[in-house]
């Protein structure tokens, strides 16, 4: 990927950290049932 | 003493270990003594592309982040109030003591002129050196630590008036020390931001303070994991009923705090890679070498801790705490060594002189037989009979 300003490269890193984030929230939900699905009360 | 005991006594002394460390030492104290006559140049491969080594990388970047026990189990028993936690508490602050002591003690070898390690605070006007914070930090922590550990030494001492003054300082000092440790561990990623050409894209980031204090909480918990495991094998003697009955709590709240940090950790990672757009490093060679730390020594602990949690599996928790202390020793020394200075050709990239790993290990030796002296005749493991529920 070619980038010729400033704007385009942060246009760019933004948008894949904020897809990154969108999945992380996911992902980091799902561990952390799967972590405690067998605590006890 | 009688022959028999004096027999006796030399027969315990004569152990494979007492040998071994003892053989140890011997070897220390002459590369010692050519260190501070001969100079750095002798017992060292330092040049201008390396002025720090394994002493910078090993001794005191890994060695800080490993003593991150005591702040995370001071933190959770007396600020959170995990109570459950609490025989955990005087081994971990043991081992950040002696952690942090150490440091200070290598540092003595890595600095040109030891002598002028106080001068940060009495002759220089820098004080917006992040070095000048980090040596205010550790200076004040390791002061910090040694406090919270006096109420042990006290109560082995007989001196309860004087434990029970300490002990009342027990919250500040907590909360001091999270302060502290908060700041140091951070500025010691922070150091790092000041040589972007000379470390690779994959390991410099803006993030680096944070990925050194968030790897540190790792640290600490694997640390107080792998250090009750050891104290298990080796003095479940000196352990009385309460140390022993939560043993198995300690290692499966501390694995699972752990398997979570590393979660997050390795997210952080992923975002710091994001951010820089450094996607296309991670097909080279130290591509390779990166994918094998986050994927090898943070996701893959994080997702068998979580398995050892989820089984209640202490074999695979422990081993796999071991396992991400090494990888927090890699992730240093990929930031310190072997990442640092990667545009220069194989040949004129570091490589530790023998001497240098002598002392390293000498220094390791002398907290290992602190750290026995001490458990085997002070109050860290046990309780003392006298102080029994006046837990502080």
């Amino acid at each position: 990927m070619e980038f010729y300003t400033l704007q385009e490269f942060m246009t760019y890193t933004k948008g894949i950290t904020y897809l990154l984030m969108a999945a992380i929230l996911v992902g980091i939900t799902g561990f952390w049932l799967f972590l405690t699905d067998r605590d006890e009360n | 003493m009688s022959r028999h005991d004096t027999a006796l006594y030399r027969k315990e002394l004569y152990t494979p270990f007492n040998l071994v460390a003892g053989i140890i030492l011997i070897i220390g104290c002459v590369i010692t003594v050519l260190r501070f006559t001969k100079g750095l140049g002798t017992v060292t491969h330092l040049d201008d592309n390396y002025p720090w080594g394994i002493w910078i990388g090993f001794d005191l970047l890994a060695g800080v982040a490993l003593a991150a026990g005591g702040y995370v189990t001071s933190s959770a028993v007396y600020i959170f109030g995990m109570k459950r936690y609490h025989s955990a508490v005087r081994p971990a602050i043991l081992t950040g003591f002696l952690g942090y002591a150490l440091v200070v003690f290598a540092l003595n070898y890595d600095v040109g002129r030891p002598w002028r390690l106080p001068y940060p605070f009495i002759m220089q006007q820098g004080t917006t050196s992040l070095l000048f914070e980090v040596a205010a930090c550790v200076a004040l922590y390791l002061t910090v630590l040694f406090i919270e550990f006096t109420p042990a030494a006290l109560e082995w001492l007989g001196l309860r008036r004087a434990r029970n003054i300490v002990t009342k300082l027990t919250m500040l000092l907590t909360i001091f020390g999270v302060v502290l440790s908060t700041l140091h561990q951070s500025s010691l990623g922070a150091l790092f931001l000041l040589a972007p050409s000379k470390l690779h894209p994959l390991w410099y980031s803006g993030y680096l303070p944070v990925f050194f204090f968030v790897s540190s909480i790792i640290a600490g918990l694997s640390m107080v994991i792998f250090e009750s495991t050891l104290s298990h094998h080796y003095f479940a003697d000196k352990m009385d009923k309460t140390h022993l009955e939560e043993k198995e709590g300690v290692a499966l709240g501390f694995a699972k705090a752990a398997s979570l940090v590393l979660a997050g950790y390795f997210a952080i990672k992923l975002i710091g890679i994001a951010v820089d757009n450094n996607w296309h490093w991670l097909a080279t060679g130290y591509g390779l070498w990166f994918l094998a730390e986050l994927l090898g020594f943070v996701a893959l602990p994080s997702l068998l801790y979580a398995v050892g949690v989820r089984e209640k599996n202490l074999t695979l928790i422990k081993w796999t705490s071991g396992m991400t202390v090494f990888g927090i020793i890699l992730n240093r020394l990929n930031i310190c060594l072997i990442a640092f200075n990667w545009h220069l050709p194989y040949a004129e990239k570091y490589f530790p002189h023998w001497m240098e790993i002598g002392i390293s290990v000498f220094i390791l030796t002398i907290g290992v037989l602190v750290f026995r002296f001490i458990v085997t005749r002070m109050p860290v493991l046990y309780e003392h009979p006298d102080y029994k529920d006046t837990h502080h």
